[in-house]
């Protein structure tokens, strides 16, 4: 139930208010109308976590980076307590 | 698709399992609270990768498992009305009230159906000013934002015919009921990701601070839950108690304080029935006396009803992680995915649902 969809605003449509502002966001290849009542600072070319038609948050695309760096972390671990495998 | 696919990769996950392997010492026994994570955990094999002495217990996080039987027999009521068009998410329609599913009422002829978004619901009313348009307003805070705009756009439109029919719970209040109850086995917990997008971290580091757990705030793909669990075994590991959060790439500290506002403009905290669980004090949402006649209960006029919930399922004990699905008599048995006798069997991200669908472990 609380699924939400990362999605790429493609385009905003503004509304009377922001509260009503809207944007089309592509989801690989299928786009849909959805409202960033939430998201006031959200333009196109963001990234957003979507659920039930509403942006719940943009997606951080340096915090997102994170996880290649602490893999890149944990390899050297195995590496270190595993020589000469891997 | 980009943020997806990097976070169900074989090989970052096999590098997070074995990181686990390193740092578990001793045996622990946490719980991933949100339903959707459940069912990621079985669905990717997860479960069986992880070393022996980790224990993942299913949590109440299953919006669709915790409404209680007479939210769902108002519901129910209300779709059998000639005048009503009966709008809910998918999941909600199979749920069994105590006389059929919101399924069978639209077999008899109800008008029942799915949307995608509480503003679909509202355009419906729009545009059928004659009938009575009903949203069954389910969820965790996640989905409360959503719903408190659909009301505030029906408000501001003078929408006559919208109402919600509110079963809104809270996942704080219910970590505590589970962490006081005397069978508790949990030591730490991995928090719903999408909750805390929307509330952010000040009740988990109360609850971390009070009761001594461990909190990894946590997503929703593989990695993320590996991430999340490897996270939180190095704090039990060295005998830390802090609130973490894994999903920062969606998730800051504060939360999302528009969603926060438009919650707290249109509902109020309220006492609520958690299904197979009881009452949980402060741990619901309820329209505020501004919003009262968009509320279905009062619209409708409806009494409560205090029915009894199915004694063999043991929903309320797998809901809280004290026991597994196929712990119950009846799993598998007396209660499928065709044939639900409780909550958890219906959704997909019910416990049950998910040991069913994807084997017992
Ligand atoms: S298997 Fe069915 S009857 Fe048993 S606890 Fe789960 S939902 Fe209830």
């Amino acid at each position: 139930m609380c699924l939400a969809v990362p999605g790429l605003i493609v385009e905003v449509v503004e509304g009377s208010g922001p509260a009503l502002r809207q944007a089309k966001v592509d989801f690989a290849g299928i786009r849909k109308q959805v409202s960033l009542a939430f998201t006031p600072e959200a333009g196109a070319g963001d990234w957003v976590m979507v659920h039930v038609g509403f942006a719940l948050n943009t997606i951080d695309a340096r915090e997102a980076g994170r996880i290649q760096e602490l893999l890149r972390q944990l390899d050297d671990a195995a590496a270190r307590l595993e020589p000469g495998t891997e | 698709m980009k943020y997806v696919d990097e976070y169900r990769d074989p090989a970052a996950a096999r590098a997070l399992i074995s990181a686990i392997a390193r740092v578990a010492r001793r045996d622990w026994t946490v719980m991933e609270v949100c339903g959707g994570q459940t069912h990621t955990l079985l669905k990717s094999g997860i479960l069986q990768l992880l070393p022996a002495g980790i224990t993942l217990v299913h949590g109440p996080g299953c919006p669709v498992c915790v409404t209680p039987l007479e939210q769902i027999d108002k519901a129910l009521e209300i779709a059998a009305r000639r005048q009503v068009i009966f709008c809910s998410f998918g999941d909600m329609l199979r749920v069994p009230g105590s006389a059929g599913s919101l399924f069978d009422a639209k077999a008899a002829g109800g008008d029942v159906r799915i949307v995608y978004s509480p503003l679909d619901a509202v355009n419906l009313a729009r545009d059928n000013p004659r009938r009575q348009v009903v949203f069954f307003a389910v969820g965790f805070e996640t989905t409360a934002p959503a719903n408190a705009v659909a009301v505030e756009q029906a408000g501001r439109t003078g929408l006559r015919n919208f109402s919600i029919l509110s079963a809104h719970v809270l996942v704080p209040p219910a970590l505590e009921a589970i962490l006081q109850s005397p069978g508790c086995r949990v030591q730490g917990f991995l928090a719903p990701g999408h909750v805390c997008a929307v509330t952010g971290l000040r009740d988990y580091e109360r609850i971390a601070e009070t009761y001594r757990v461990p909190i990894v705030v946590t997503g929703f793909e593989p990695v993320d839950l590996l991430d999340g669990i490897r996270l939180l075994v190095e704090q039990l590991e060295r005998g830390s108690a802090a609130v973490e959060n894994q999903y920062s790439r969606v998730v800051r500290t504060a939360g999302n304080p528009a969603a926060q506002d438009a919650v707290s403009r249109v509902f109020e905290i309220c006492p609520r029935k958690w299904r197979g669980i009881g009452e949980i004090p402060a741990s619901g949402l309820r329209l505020r006396a501004a919003y009262r006649e968009f509320d279905a209960e009062v619209r409708f006029n409806l009494a409560a009803t205090g029915v009894a919930e199915p004694p063999e399922c043991i929903s309320g004990l797998v809901l809280q992680g004290i026991r597994k699905p196929h712990e119950c008599s009846a799993f598998g048995i007396r209660c499928t995915p065709e044939t639900p006798m409780g909550a958890p069997m219906v959704s997909s991200e019910g416990a049950c649902a998910a040991y069913y669908l994807y084997g017992r472990q």
